[in-house]
């Protein structure tokens, strides 16, 4: 069930655009016990946009790829009168009186939307275990963790109770858990898509991206929500090619990087056999596959922490009980924020603050946050070499496959290590996609990640749709995720 | 006088733009409370500024008319600590890489000139406003917050602790004020919180290289204000060493009422503000065609205006600083100049009558009822001889309170000077009939008595008559 | 480097989050877990490295001085904990 099978069915009016949103409202039912991928539903707003698409239709006009095709947002994306809660306490209540840029664009697409996804509290986890209100559980098998912090977006695209879903990457958090689901995840060019409205984490590292069931299907998604925004400063001026163009079949004569670094000691077996074997299916396919060395991303992990958290200590900051969200009452003003801020705010969510606090703090800046700032220049750096021989990395996309619930939630520094392989990326400010590339022998999916310079998502795309016509056992869905139409 | 005192000022002004720095909602004064607002200067979560252009336009013409260098790369940065005024709880500002560094002006106090430096000038974005429920912040239950002033565009000006005395700072703010109102960038009033000024002071020994511990003073309100804070403070603080204390380095506020500077506790550690670069907005980058363009289009300058009038307009220094303190005013007599007017007959009539009318209206020159063209047009009236200079200071009331030029009023009042020797002679000879005593007193030898006739005479013609006749025809009869 | 329960203490305070004591050992130790793998940057050689703090290498984004309209009243005060007067209300400002 992807976006461009079923735009060819409203096409061809095999299906309408209602009775899809039905079909999928029905289905999202039945998997939602399990699942608990969403955190909040619009069925009315999505069966009211999905009869409009039917309109149009029945009038002969021209829909957009991704009209009346039902999909979810991850609940940190402000949508006009929906909550927007980030899986915290602190925002339960709130309610934006704006749209994010991409939920504009979204809507002249005729989106459909059944809902916000869960995810790990204010995007800080890569389990979703953080988030105060829904425990999502890993599709294939449900004592697994779906992956953070876009976890309710992986989890419902694999469990087909949304049939593409928007997350946000600050360092892995769409790529991670598309990995652990066995779906695919894009973490666009920074500046790529606007970050408008797109309730912050790290300022510098933030990206919306699409979670799709296909390769096909993230480049329709990237088509209706990148481009020029000038509500963000970051936004990449210019026209966006279409992506779309991009989904060729063939990798002949393209140089795919294979950095060393990425593939060592504390990388699982069944991956690093995985991704190979993928090298060895573009190689047969006509790609030469190089070793290149990154030998600065040892250091990404540390300088990724300094620098996310850092900016996350001021983006939190606004959480004071003063003009919106949770306020616990007390009798001065001191008091009020600070019992807001420790009761509103999760045990991960504070750790970050506190440790952001800290390496901007007096005395500590210079060891620590201008450290990591050089060590990402040195990053960034180190990726432009490679790109001047390679056209393409390829890497895992995390060092192991889903673990079980409550393995690394109480070891806070374990669970950061799982975004080793796609922190690098954010604080490069270029392009990742995770596509799935196997499975391991618990039956859990494996990702590869494909990295390209900035604003080279096309080359993204071929070399990503190029492997997934090769290996159409790796795109597998889970048993869960079958929808009858 | 066994203290120096030391002030180094921050002062800062609003712009006047039309929509605030970083968003697109009005700038106005007033409004009701939280309806100048958006989701960007709300601070909700989400959203991100834009900067306004022309608050660099405008902070490069600052820093140009202020003598600084203009940082070509220069970025914003996020100033972090709490208070309910600022909705995310940190101010957009500059920090390490400033618009404007290393500049000066220089002042002029009793007779004397000093060059006060400027460390930098940064853009920034204003707080909102805190109601109290009583008088007093300390003494208020709850307060109410208002957005409205969020997100207004700021430039602080930083000087080095240059200035000696209450009355040097005064004289630096009314300096900067005048340079910025030259360069109509901001209203810079005082009383609206368009110019605001928060004092670094501290005092030492004299002949001391070392500076003393400093406090900053907040809240003075008026420049009035500022001189006497200063030299409060200073006295505090000389005090307190005299009797063996310490001066602690803290905030203090200005009570107006009290006339002293307040403790303002805080606690140390709040004191850390973990500025870093804002990743929401990206460097600016300024050309040296741009820093060129904007100092070709900076108008004349306080300074520059004063020596012109010294030097072309004859003015003495005293009368040329007056009339260059404000830009309406310098213009008014340029324009008078300009429409025909002597420089200096002009520059007495604004002075003099022109400040009286222009004061008690609570106006500048600029909304003078008296046009510039209309006072020089007066001024003409009287080299004409068409009106006496007496007879001209009714003239330029009437021309106030109508609007009317004055060829018109001295018409309608029928206030012509009679230069006709033959009307004035009927004159005198009735007033020499009408006063045989008085014209007995002038040929017993007592000269004085001719005023008096003349006084007689110009009552009769209701001020009309033109005196160096009336007192030549008198003497002429007088002595027959 | 390690940071001990007072500068938790000190930065918890410029956080406004309050540490019980009960937790104050998990999140000392959580912290120094973190801080001590952060602290392998000291093995980099940054001599000379300009700092990098965007992803992309913009510069001079601005907006024209134009007015939009503002939220509506309602609006901006939809999501406020306490209003009063159209203000936004907040407790007592000085601590005692």
């Amino acid at each position: 069930m992807t976006i461009h099978e079923l735009h060819q069915k409203l096409v061809a009016k095999e299906l309408s655009a209602v009775e899809l949103t039905n079909a999928v409202i029905a289905h999202k039912a039945k998997t939602e016990p399990t699942v608990h991928a969403y955190l909040a539903d619009s069925h009315e707003q999505a069966l009211a946009v999905a009869a409009k698409v039917d309109e149009k239709i029945a009038a002969g006009e021209v829909i957009s790829p991704l009209a009346g095709i039902p999909g979810a947002v991850k609940d940190n994306i402000c949508i006009k009168d929906q909550q927007a809660t980030c899986a915290s306490r602190m925002l339960e209540n709130f309610v934006p009186p704006y749209n994010a840029s991409v939920v504009e664009k979204l809507t002249g697409e005729d989106y459909v939307s059944l809902g916000k996804l869960n995810m790990d509290e204010f995007a800080m986890g890569s389990s979703s275990e953080s988030s105060a209100f829904a425990k999502t559980t890993n599709p294939w098998n449900a004592d697994y963790v779906p992956g953070g912090s876009s976890g309710g977006a992986a989890a419902s695209v694999a469990a087909g109770s949304a049939v593409w879903a928007l997350g946000s990457d600050t360092g892995g958090s769409v790529r991670q858990p598309a990995s652990y689901c066995g779906v695919v995840g894009l973490k666009p060019t920074y500046g790529n898509v606007s970050r408008y409205g797109l309730i912050a984490y790290a300022s510098s590292l933030d990206q919306i991206g699409p979670v799709t069931r296909d390769v096909t299907d993230a480049a329709i998604v990237l088509n209706a929500i990148s481009g020029h925004d000038h509500r963000d400063s970051t936004s990449i001026p210019g026209e966006r090619p279409d992506y779309t163009k991009a989904l060729v079949n063939d990798v002949k004569g393209l140089k795919i990087g294979m950095p060393k670094e990425y593939f060592g000691e504390g990388l699982n077996s069944e991956v690093r056999e995985a991704l190979e074997k993928a090298a060895k299916v573009y190689e047969g396919l006509g790609a030469e596959i190089v070793e290149v060395s990154l030998p600065t991303s040892k250091y990404a992990l540390s300088a990724y922490y300094i620098i996310a958290l850092a900016e996350a200590s001021s983006n939190l900051a606004r959480y004071d009980g003063v003009s919106y969200g949770l306020r616990v009452p007390a009798d001065n003003l001191v008091e009020m924020s600070t019992k807001t801020r420790s009761q509103g705010f999760g045990a991960e969510v504070q750790r970050r603050i506190l440790l952001g606090t800290y390496v901007l703090s007096s005395g500590y800046y210079d060891a620590y946050y201008l450290k990591a700032l050089k060590a990402r220049r040195l990053i960034k750096n180190e990726f432009d070499s490679a790109f001047e021989k390679v056209d393409v990395l390829l890497t895992p996309t995390a060092p192991n496959t889903a673990f079980k619930f409550g393995e690394k939630i109480n070891d806070p520094l374990s669970m950061y290590l799982e975004d080793i392989c796609t922190t690098p990326v954010n604080l490069a400010g270029i392009p990742g996609i995770s596509i799935p590339a196997g499975f391991a022998s618990n039956g859990m999916p494996i990702g590869m990640q494909l990295l390209a310079p900035a604003m080279g998502e096309e080359v993204l795309f071929r070399t990503a749709y190029t492997f997934e016509q090769a290996c159409p056992e790796c795109n597998k869905i889970a048993s869960i995720g079958e929808v009858t139409l | 006088m066994k203290y120096e005192t030391v002030v180094g000022l921050e002062v800062h002004t609003e712009l006047k733009t039309k929509s605030k720095i970083f968003c697109g909602c009005t700038t106005e004064f007033g409004g009701d409370q939280n309806t100048h607002v958006c989701p960007v200067c709300l601070g909700l979560p989400g959203v991100m500024p834009v900067l306004n252009q022309k608050v660099v336009e405008y902070a490069i013409r600052v820093g140009l008319a202020l003598n600084c260098e203009i940082l070509q790369f220069n970025k914003f940065d996020r100033k972090n600590y709490y208070y309910p005024d600022l909705p995310k709880n940190w101010q957009t500002s500059q920090y390490d890489l400033p618009i404007c560094l290393n500049g000066h002006i220089d002042i002029e106090v009793g007779g004397k000139t000093r060059r006060i430096r400027i460390t930098r000038i940064h853009m920034e974005e204003d707080a909102g406003k805190l109601v109290h429920s009583g008088n007093t912040i300390s003494t208020s239950d709850s307060s109410n917050v208002d957005y409205n002033r969020t997100g207004v565009p700021l430039l602080e000006i930083v000087s080095e602790p240059d200035l000696r005395s209450g009355e040097e700072a005064r004289a630096y703010v009314e300096k900067i004020r005048s340079i910025i109102k030259y360069l109509d960038v901001s209203d810079v009033r005082m009383e609206e919180g368009s110019l605001r000024c928060d004092a670094n002071i501290s005092v030492r020994l004299m002949g001391d290289e070392k500076l003393g511990t400093k406090t900053e003073i907040k809240n003075m309100n008026s420049l009035t204000a500022l001189q006497k804070g200063v030299e409060y403070e200073a006295i505090r603080q000389a005090e307190t060493l005299e009797d063996g204390g310490t001066i602690v380095q803290e905030t203090r506020t200005w009570d107006d009422s009290k006339g002293m500077t307040l403790s303002m506790r805080k606690k140390e550690a709040e004191n850390d503000y973990r500025y870093f670069p804002e990743p929401d907005l990206v460097p600016i980058v300024i050309t040296d065609e741009q820093i060129e363009a904007a100092r070709q289009s900076l108008p004349e300058l306080p300074d520059a205006k004063m020596a012109r009038f010294q030097a072309d307009y004859g003015l003495s220094e005293e009368d040329s600083a007056i009339l260059t303190t404000m830009r309406e005013t310098a213009d008014y007599l340029d324009e008078a100049v300009k429409a025909g007017a002597d420089a200096k007959t002009a520059a007495n009539w604004m002075l003099g009558d022109l400040s009286k009318m222009v004061n008690e209206a609570n106006i500048t020159f600029a909304d003078a009822k008296v046009k510039p063209a209309q006072l020089a047009a007066m001024i003409e009236l009287i080299n004409k001889g068409t009106i006496s200079g007496k007879i001209a200071k009714k003239v330029i009331v009437s021309m106030w309170e109508t609007g009317k030029d004055p060829q018109a009023i001295v018409e309608e009042q029928g206030l012509v000077q009679i230069t006709d020797t033959g009307a004035i002679e009927e004159i005198v000879k009735q007033v020499i009939a009408d006063n045989p005593k008085s014209v007995e007193d002038f040929k017993s030898g007592k000269g004085k008595a001719i005023g008096f006739l003349v006084g007689q005479v110009m009552k009769l013609s209701k001020g009309r008559a033109n005196p160096g006749v009336v007192n030549e025809l008198l003497q002429k009869h007088l002595n027959a | 480097m390690k940071i001990d329960r007072e500068e938790i203490k000190k930065i918890a305070l410029l956080s406004r989050l309050d540490i019980s004591e009960e937790n104050m050992g998990t999140v000392e130790k959580a912290l120094n877990d973190v801080l001590s793998y952060v602290a392998e940057l000291e093995e980099l050689d940054l001599e000379g490295v300009e700092p990098m703090a965007h992803a992309v290498p913009l510069y001079n984004v601005f907006r024209k001085d134009e007015v939009i309209p503002s939220l509506p009243h309602d609006l901006a005060m939809q999501n406020a904990p306490e209003e009063e007067d159209g203000y936004f209300k907040v407790p007592r400002v000085i601590q005692e």
